[in-house]
């Protein structure tokens, strides 16, 4: 068997376009999912932080149990919702990129909305009275509370990512691991390992960790930048 | 200034989901299949030649026969392509597909450690070298996924008169491949379909030790999923598709895709 790290730089030397375009999906699927999640994470997090109602631990406990949700779960969920047997079968969605947006997004929303809470709780500890001072409400200092911890919700975006680069169990079953319209980085390891061919599979295994060692490396790049520029 | 950031963020966030969502080709089926035809390159060698006849795109999941099966009943594949005829014919019977057709063949191999600890390579028939296996309490990997080549091996247990359980009996619940992987490793014995035997590329201290019984015959077979229970099935294309299958130029297909100047799968379309 070649070396695996031989293997991994040939494979990007060799303008491989089956590889090009597996990589292309998975950072567009994962990139999107994240980006979804945090639309509708970050907000309902802080909110959610300051909000005070009859079950609010309920919900907290919640969500920090769902960052557990195991991927396979969620993708089997999402099947059975988007399955044409399934209350959203009309939509057609299954074993397409979209679907495994989905999948991932229910995967990595309770990741950033409980991290983004125990954020913003701590902020709003040490600032509620000047916030309040200056005439501001609770759901009002949303905005300024998330800005205000941007750098750490950072970490908590980049868990999200890492979580849905990571996982196989749900782009599997929702995405059906078609070639050349559904296959991703992960899902292309899983078929490798399963032909025997383990050295490709470790190849790919490596490419992937290098993607996302780059990605890890632009956020924290930014993250300081931001802390120096404006923080 | 916030503003501009949420619309920022907006503007990215509509631009990448339709990237992400890719626009349909023009024309495309599903087909869900099995492990044995995909992960062996079959699909890869005849699909292109289809495409190029056609204009007709075919995505194929590679599933165990069971799951392919429940994935056409549930409406999600145009056409099912599989290899366990009795769970193929009750599909068609209760109305899950329209009809099925004999599209190839090829067979179950056993295989397992070079040594062969239960002295298989010198039983008579399939059944007698599975019933040598369990009186060795020799160690073996089964697929236990429901898939066609599980339900040959448990026809064959059947045969052989045994109920297989106990220590020595690894029921891995995965693919061929993975299935294999486990067996290389224990060392233990396994039913594998030849394709994807062939093609494996991970056999550690396995070989065939046994092949030939009649027995071990592995058909294919492919049905159209019944647009009366899906009305979504596309299934004009669908049967291009299977046209294509069982004619000269399919059939030519099949038997043109050998691995190491060995053919793999054998037409068999009357």
């Amino acid at each position: 068997m070649e070396s695996p790290l031989v293997t991994a730089l040939a494979l990007l030397s060799g303008e491989d376009p089956a590889l090009m375009q597996i990589i292309g999906l998975s950072l567009r699927v994962t990139l999107s999912a994240v980006l979804i999640a945090s639309v509708i994470a970050l907000p309902l997090g802080a909110a959610l932080a300051l909000a005070r109602f009859p079950g609010r631990n309920i919900v907290i406990v919640f969500f920090n149990a769902l960052m557990g949700l195991p991927p396979v779960v969620a993708g089997l969920l999402v099947y059975l919702a988007l399955s044409r047997s399934g209350p959203l079968g009309s939509l057609a969605l299954l074993f397409t990129p979209t679907a495994m947006i989905v999948a991932q997004t229910v995967l990595i929303v309770p990741i950033i909305l409980s991290l983004t809470r125990s954020v913003v709780e701590d902020l709003w500890a040490e600032y509620s009275e000047q916030l309040t001072s200056l005439g501001a409400g609770r759901l009002r200092a949303v905005p300024t509370l998330l800005w205000d911890g941007r750098v750490s919700l950072l970490t908590g975006i980049l868990a999200g990512f890492g979580r849905a680069s990571a996982e196989v169990g749900a782009v599997l079953i929702v995405g059906g691991n078609i070639a050349g319209h559904t296959r991703t980085m992960t899902t292309a390891i899983t078929l490798e390992t399963s032909r025997g061919n383990l050295g490709l599979a470790v190849a790919l295994g490596i490419v992937l960790l290098g993607l996302t060692l780059i990605l890890n490396a632009l956020a924290w790049s930014a993250g300081q930048w931001a802390r120096g520029r404006l923080g | 200034m916030r503003a501009i950031r949420t619309a920022t963020l907006l503007a990215l966030a509509a631009g990448l989901v339709p990237l992400a969502a890719q626009p349909a080709a023009a024309e495309f089926i599903t087909v869900a299949s099995t492990t044995s035809t995909e992960n062996s390159g079959l699909f890869g060698h005849i699909l292109p030649l289809f495409a190029a006849e056609t204009g007709i795109e075919v995505r194929v999941l590679a599933q165990g026969t069971g799951q392919a099966l429940e994935t056409g009943r549930r409406g999600d594949a145009d056409v099912v392509f599989v290899h366990a005829r009795a769970q193929e014919e009750a599909f068609v019977a209760e109305g899950w597909g329209v009809a099925r057709l004999d599209v190839m063949y090829n067979d179950f191999v056993l295989v397992g450690p070079a040594e062969d600890p239960a002295g298989i390579a010198a039983a008579e028939t399939a059944p007698t070298a599975m019933a040598a296996v369990a009186a060795a309490e020799a160690p073996f990997a089964s697929r236990g996924d429901d898939s066609g080549t599980h339900v040959a091996e448990m026809a064959l247990w059947s045969a052989a008169g045994i109920q297989p359980q106990g220590r020595w009996y690894l029921s891995t619940g995965s693919g061929m491949g993975a299935t294999l992987n486990v067996a290389a490793q224990v060392p233990a014995y396994t039913l594998a379909d030849r394709a994807t035997w062939l093609s494996f590329a991970n056999r550690g201290p396995l070989q065939i030790l046994f092949e030939g019984d009649p027995v071990l015959f592995n058909p294919y077979g492919v049905i159209l999923v019944n647009p009366e229970r899906h009305p979504h099935v596309k299934a004009a294309e669908g049967q291009v598709f299977i046209d294509w299958l069982v004619s000269e130029a399919g059939q030519q297909a099949i038997a043109g895709f050998t691995i190491e100047g060995e053919q793999l799968f054998f037409p068999a379309a009357r």
